[in-house]
This record gives C-alpha cells, sequence and structure tokens, in this order.
C-alpha cells in the first residue's frame, strides 16, 4: 500500500556545516544526505561548501573532493566516473542520475544529494538494491533456446533483427529510471519496474531467443507489468537516454497481438 | 534485506516530478472526481426527471457559488480526462514517447482543457 510519508525512523534530520577554508571566494554549497547505521540515530543532512576553483565539473568530482578533504566518513558507490558503470546513481537536484555526469554548472543555487528515492538505505549515498537485482534476475536476461545452435556457426541475426536491440542493450542497470517511478515507490515489491521490464523486452524482441511465449506469460499479471501508467520518470532520467516506457508499451501491445 | 531498522531514502519529499508526472497524477485524480461528480450530476437529472418540485429544491444548490465552483471543477475535469485520455490511447498503440512528443502533448492537453472548459463555460454557462 502506498505510503507517502517517510516512517519514524527515516525522517530526515538537520546536519552539520562543513564551512570552507578561509580566503576561498568560489564556494558550491553541497547538501549531501546521511545516514549512519551504527549510530541509532535518524538519518541527516550536511552542508559542505566547496571551493570550485580545485574541483572537477561533475557532482561526482565535488563528492570525492568532499570524501578526499572535508570529511572521510562520506560513503557513496562510484567506479568508471564516466557514464559507464552505473555505480553512483543518485538523486541530484531533485532527479535520479549518474553523479559523474552530472554537472555542476547546470544546477542552480545548492547542490541537494540524496540516495536513490524510496529504498532501503545501507549507508548515506548507498541504497540497497538486493530487491532490484532480484527483479532483474527475475526476468531470465540470458539466451533461451530449444533448437540446438547450427554446428559450423553462431547463431546469426539480421541486420534488421540486431538494430531491434538498439535502445535496449545498453541498459547499466543504475536503477535511476526504477527508483524515479512513483508506481515503483508504491509497488516494488511486485511492479518489476522499467529497468526490468526494459531487460525483459530486449530478450523478448531478440531473433535468436525461442522463449518469447514463456516471457510474456511470466509478466502476465496485473502488478509486474500492469503497474506502469506511463507517468515517463523513467525515460525522463535514464542517463544513457533510453526509453524504458516505450519498451514497456511494446510489451503490453504484444500482450494484445498474441491474443488476437 | 539486511537491517529492519534501515531507513527509507526519501520520495516525494525531494523528487521534482515532471510536468509528465504531474499531468499522470492530476489524471487520475480527475478521474476519480469525475466518478464522484457523475452522482451528483444524476442525483440532479433524477431530480429533473422526477418533476417541477423536486427539481426546483434541488438547483439552488447547483446554482449557488458551490455549486458553481463544483460545475466548473467537474467541466475542468472532463476536459483534463479527456484530453490526456487520447495522449493514452496513442501511447497504448505505441507512439509519442519520445522525449520531446510527451512534453509537446502535455502541454497541448493543459491548453485544449483550458480553452474547452473556457468555451465551454462561455456558451453553456451563460444561460
Amino acid at each position: 500500500m502506498a505510503e507517502f510519508t517517510l516512517p519514524a525512523n527515516s525522517v530526515i534530520k538537520p546536519g552539520k556545516l562543513f564551512k570552507a577554508a578561509a580566503g576561498v571566494t568560489n564556494i558550491k554549497r553541497f547538501v549531501v544526505y546521511r545516514y549512519d547505521p551504527g549510530s541509532g540515530e535518524n538519518p541527516y543532512t550536511d552542508t559542505y561548501e566547496v571551493d570550485m576553483d580545485s574541483c572537477g565539473p561533475m557532482v561526482l568530482d565535488a563528492l570525492l573532493k568532499i570524501k578526499d578533504e572535508m570529511d572521510a566518513t562520506l560513503s557513496l558507490r562510484r567506479s568508471c566516473r564516466e557514464g559507464i558503470c552505473g555505480s553512483c546513481s543518485m538523486n541530484i537536484d531533485g532527479g535520479n542520475t549518474l553523479a559523474c555526469t552530472q554537472s555542476i554548472a547546470s544546477i542552480k543555487g545548492d547542490v541537494k544529494v540524496y540516495p536513490l528515492p524510496h529504498q532501503p538505505v545501507v549507508k548515506d549515498l548507498v541504497s540497497d538494491l538486493t530487491n532490484f537485482y532480484a527483479q532483474y534476475a527475475s526476468v531470465e536476461p540470458w539466451m533461451k533456446t530449444d533448437t540446438a545452435t547450427p554446428p559450423d556457426r553462431e547463431r546469426l541475426q539480421s541486420r534488421e533483427d540486431r538494430e531491434k536491440l538498439d535502445g535496449l542493450y545498453e541498459c547499466i542497470l543504475c536503477a535511476c529510471c526504477s527508483t524515479s517511478c512513483p508506481s515503483y515507490w508504491w509497488n516494488s515489491d511486485r511492479y518489476l519496474g522499467p529497468a526490468a521490464l526494459l531487460n525483459a523486452y530486449r530478450w523478448i524482441v531478440d531473433s535468436r531467443d525461442e522463449a518469447a511465449g514463456e516471457r510474456l506469460d511470466e509478466l502476465e499479471d496485473p502488478f509486474k507489468l500492469y503497474r506502469c501508467h506511463t507517468i515517463m520518470n523513467c525515460t525522463k532520467v535514464c542517463p544513457k537516454g533510453l526509453n524504458p516506457a516505450k519498451a514497456i508499451a511494446e510489451t503490453k501491445k504484444l500482450m494484445v497481438q498474441r491474443k488476437i | 534485506m539486511s537491517n529492519h531498522n534501515q531507513p527509507v531514502s526519501p520520495h516525494l519529499q525531494i523528487y521534482r516530478l515532471p510536468l509528465t508526472a504531474i499531468l499522470s497524477i492530476t489524471h487520475r485524480l480527475t478521474g476519480v472526481f469525475l466518478a464522484f461528480g457523475c452522482m451528483l450530476l444524476v442525483w440532479l437529472l433524477a431530480a429533473a426527471a422526477q418533476g417541477a418540485e423536486s427539481y426546483e429544491a434541488l438547483a439552488p444548490h447547483f446554482q449557488a457559488w458551490y455549486g458553481q465552483i463544483f460545475m466548473l471543477g467537474f467541466l475542468f475535469s472532463l476536459y483534463l480526462h479527456f484530453c490526456n485520455g487520447i495522449r493514452h490511447l496513442f501511447w497504448d498503440v505505441g507512439y509519442g514517447f519520445e522525449l520531446e512528443t510527451v512534453d509537446l502533448t502535455a502541454k497541448l492537453a493543459i491548453v485544449m482543457t483550458l480553452v474547452l472548459t473556457f468555451v465551454t463555460w462561455l456558451v453553456g454557462g451563460a444561460g
């Protein structure tokens, strides 16, 4: 059932202010969500005054600068710092995105940084994506076949069939889309969410996969697929420019087409 | 899930909902309002069907300021649900998912709603 307010243990309290060193003139304030699992306290937001004259251009640069120079206790996930690994997904300035590809200059006022919305928080900006990954696994994202592979070659695919996978295979599973979706917020226990559904569709339309029917059977459920109400938050936030909403709509169409 | 005490990260509290999302929730709210509003209109029709006496007892309420606000709200809801419903029809057959298109059709639905509401109110409400 949808719960629009935060439970008592999740309400955010005010935190500390980390002032910039004296003499620093080009300051940008970063308001960052903090939660320490060892403290037994509620989450809070700390404010860091970052010297922009000695900071890289992206939000990830600023967060790492904070961690290196101002507050080593700040926790976040990051790896590739170039938008390909999907580790540093978080909510920045009210929208989900990758910290490494989000420029600081394009944000007006203070930069507000929160973990991905409506997820259990492990620590600070690190959210628990166990459920998200389990949902991805549940769509069985691998090629399933009944026929034997040709003995003399791979399973070939025409250029046209290969093109059907464009805009789908690029998903990096950063969870920006699913955790931007209000439907997913209220029903993530039963609704698969845009990321898992986009990946399900990626295999349904793969000409080499022979389990499309089975895959559709698995999605034919009032919650798993049909909690999508075309709110479009997923497509709005995808840092790879993919369109999960469209993939879901195509899946719904296939559901109808196979009945007529 | 490891720790039952894990807090839930903020969602509605911090998310900046885009126009498409606002229109989506408004679509649902107007749908609910229309369902209830229809009952009131049926009540008025039923009163009229029963005769002049029962109609005259009820009609002043619809002409009073709160009745007029309800009628205007109903009209607005009807048109918004209708215009946005057309977007949903296109989406159902797989069209209009590009980012520029969803923003354009969102604005279009809102403008059309305001125009249709205004015109209907002028034409029908004048009497």
